[in-house]
């Protein structure tokens, strides 16, 4: 803490400029996605004399990797608010993508496509909720650390995709299936579509319910919920179920999307999922986050997947500045921290 | 002395070998304000948890307008009237003071005519307004109360146990952590309570406080009552007397 005393010295002084700091560290990723924005626009119009922005191509493509992103993210918000973590979401998804791709492919033969398409669609869901409700007994009633307990079904998760799929990628060939995953309408891709459902479902159960604030609650004070008369462990438990069943959808929207399901389909997007909820504002201690935070995290994660590609990078350099931008993230919430106590001490 | 609101009678409660409490009673009249004092171990946690549910007595009652409270939970002791504030205070300190207040009991309200949304707006004006009805002002009540200081915090603890209709409210060293101006901000709430007719025991170890507050004065000494004195009947040099064993010469053991 020592090191950081001349900059609380100066911001004690000024109010000002401890308003300008908190708002900046408050705003910081609406900022940075205008940013990265606007560096991709004025690289496309210098280097190439084409547009970044202004193409719906690459707009649909950065929306939907927004969206595969976010449908593991969206449940993560839940479970991290609560002040936990679910790091199997990643192998939930490649778990749901393989049942998924495989009852397809089972009935197919007998049944119209969108009607074997529907029913892998509903079981790939449900097989989700098995590691789901694994985890959140571990946890709630076993008191096994999340980081531990999710740890161990990332692993198990990932094995039982890949014995499913006999270590291979399970290819479909469902008209259905095609339309759903890869056309729009109007421009805007069915799966994006799906997301934005999604994000607003999940909004309102964070924002607008009683789920929701008791999950703020839980992971602000165990001890004021419990007071409260919540029930922690059964409200942990549903946290985990709601995380499973947000990457299962994850997982089924892949197979449509590639028409094959793949056990390591949401292995890239475990870190891009962790990283657009931190961005979005969250804090490993709990009780801090929102959905349009993480809407906001994971439009920043596809912009930079997309934008790198874009000017000519290689690919990998997508990890390296999707980490950068966590480390980035965490910094960023524990200054905001504190300059919030800075004001509250007045 | 009239009907009390609270009368604790004959408790006793055993950990393994350890007799934690052995047949304490008392009687806390409604607008009564009573002290419990006594050294580390002697027993006071133990009493305000018996009283509260937490812990059931191995013997001896405790009666709430003549009514046993035997076998209930610390959600039904708390329903029935009587408040526990423990020293961690169960906020959220997320969340703003509205929500922390109806916690468990949420206003909700319909969105577009159908939807049911929390209404966070009734919540935060209700709080803002039963805290300023007990002088307390808060500047922005939206703010997460884990911004305001310790003594709002206080504050906004025992005002979320009178809004549900505390009748009796136990303290656990609510003045402990707080600096000299929040000290007496939670002094003026107690006395304030008291004019309201609430019943209130608090433990503290600060003298002064007790002195500056309180009616009556318990004394526990190694889970017994020790003694239990008015307070304007006695002083500082007699409660200290009591808390180290009654007013014998020196202690037979040696000291911890």
């Amino acid at each position: 803490m020592s090191t950081a005393m001349p900059l609380e010295n100066w911001v004690r002084r000024d109010e000002r400029a401890l308003k300008a700091l908190l708002l900046v560290t408050k705003a910081w990723s609406w900022i940075f996605l205008i940013a990265i924005l606007v560096f991709f626009e004025i690289w496309a119009r210098s280097a190439t004399g084409s547009t970044f922005l202004f193409r719906v191509y690459n707009l649909q493509s950065i929306s939907v990797a927004a969206v595969q992103t976010l449908l593991l993210a969206l449940g993560l918000t839940f479970v991290i608010i609560a002040s936990h973590i679910d790091l199997s979401i990643g192998f939930i998804t490649g778990f749901a993508s393989v049942i998924c791709a495989l009852v397809i492919n089972a009935l197919d033969p007998v049944l119209s496509p969108w009607a074997s398409l529907a029913v892998g669609f509903v079981v790939g869901l449900a097989a989700a909720l098995i590691p789901g409700v694994v985890n959140g007994w571990l946890v709630a009633k076993l008191h096994v650390p999340s980081f531990i307990g999710t740890l161990g079904m990332y692993g198990i998760a990932r094995g039982a995709a890949l014995l499913m799929a006999g270590g291979a990628v399970v290819s479909i060939n469902n008209p259905a299936s095609r339309i759903l995953g890869n056309r729009d309408v109007l421009g805007v891709p069915y799966v994006v579509l799906m997301g934005v459902v999604m994000v607003i479902v999940f909004h309102y159960l964070l924002r607008h319910t009683r789920f929701g604030i008791y999950t703020y609650a839980m992971g602000g004070s165990e001890q004021a919920a419990v007071r409260a008369g919540v029930k922690v462990d059964r409200h942990l438990i549903a946290l985990f179920l709601l995380s499973a069943l947000s990457s299962g959808l994850g997982g089924v929207v892949y197979t449509l999307r590639f028409s094959a399901g793949a056990a390591q389909a949401g292995e890239p997007i475990l870190l891009y999922a962790v990283a657009a909820v931190f961005i979005g504002g969250a804090s490993l201690t709990g009780g801090k986050g929102t959905i349009i935070g993480t809407v906001i995290g994971a439009m920043i994660i596809a912009v930079i997947q997309f934008g790198l590609v874009f000017i000519n990078v290689a690919p990998y350099w997508q990890f390296v500045s999707v980490g950068g931008v966590i480390i980035i993230a965490v910094l960023i919430d524990q200054s905001r921290d504190r300059f919030d106590r800075l004001r509250g001490g007045r | 002395m009239a009907e009390p609101i609270l009368s604790v009678q004959g408790l006793s409660k055993r950990f393994g070998g350890v007799q934690a409490l052995t047949d304490v009673s008392f009687d806390l009249a409604a607008g009564e304000v009573l002290a419990l004092a006594g050294d580390n171990g002697a027993g006071k946690s133990t009493l305000i948890k018996a009283i509260s549910g937490v812990h059931q007595p191995d013997a001896g009652a405790v009666f709430y307008q003549g009514r046993p409270t035997t076998g209930m939970t610390p959600r039904q002791v708390r329903d029935l009237g009587i408040e526990t504030i423990y020293q961690d205070l169960a906020l959220a300190d997320n969340l703003d003071l509205g929500v922390n207040l109806f916690l468990g009991r949420e206003r909700m309200r319909k969105a577009f005519g159908f939807l049911p949304v929390l209404d966070r707006a009734s919540m935060r004006d209700e709080a803002a307004r039963t805290l300023d009805g007990l002088g307390i002002r808060i500047g922005d009540p939206g703010v997460p109360v884990g911004n305001l200081s310790g003594g709002q915090r206080q504050a906004i603890a025992i005002s979320r146990a009178i809004y549900w209709n505390a009748k009796v409210l136990i303290m656990d060293e609510p003045t402990a952590a707080l600096g000299v101006p929040e000290q007496r901000l939670v002094i003026d709430l107690v006395k304030r309570l008291r004019e309201q007719g609430v019943g209130i025991i608090f433990i503290s170890h600060n003298l002064v406080d007790i002195f500056s507050v309180s009616d009556r004065i318990l004394v526990l000494e190694r889970g017994r009552k020790a003694g239990e004195r008015l307070a304007p009947e006695t002083d500082g040099d007699e409660l200290v007397k009591l808390m180290m064993g009654g007013d014998a010469p020196a202690h037979a053991e040696a000291p911890a």
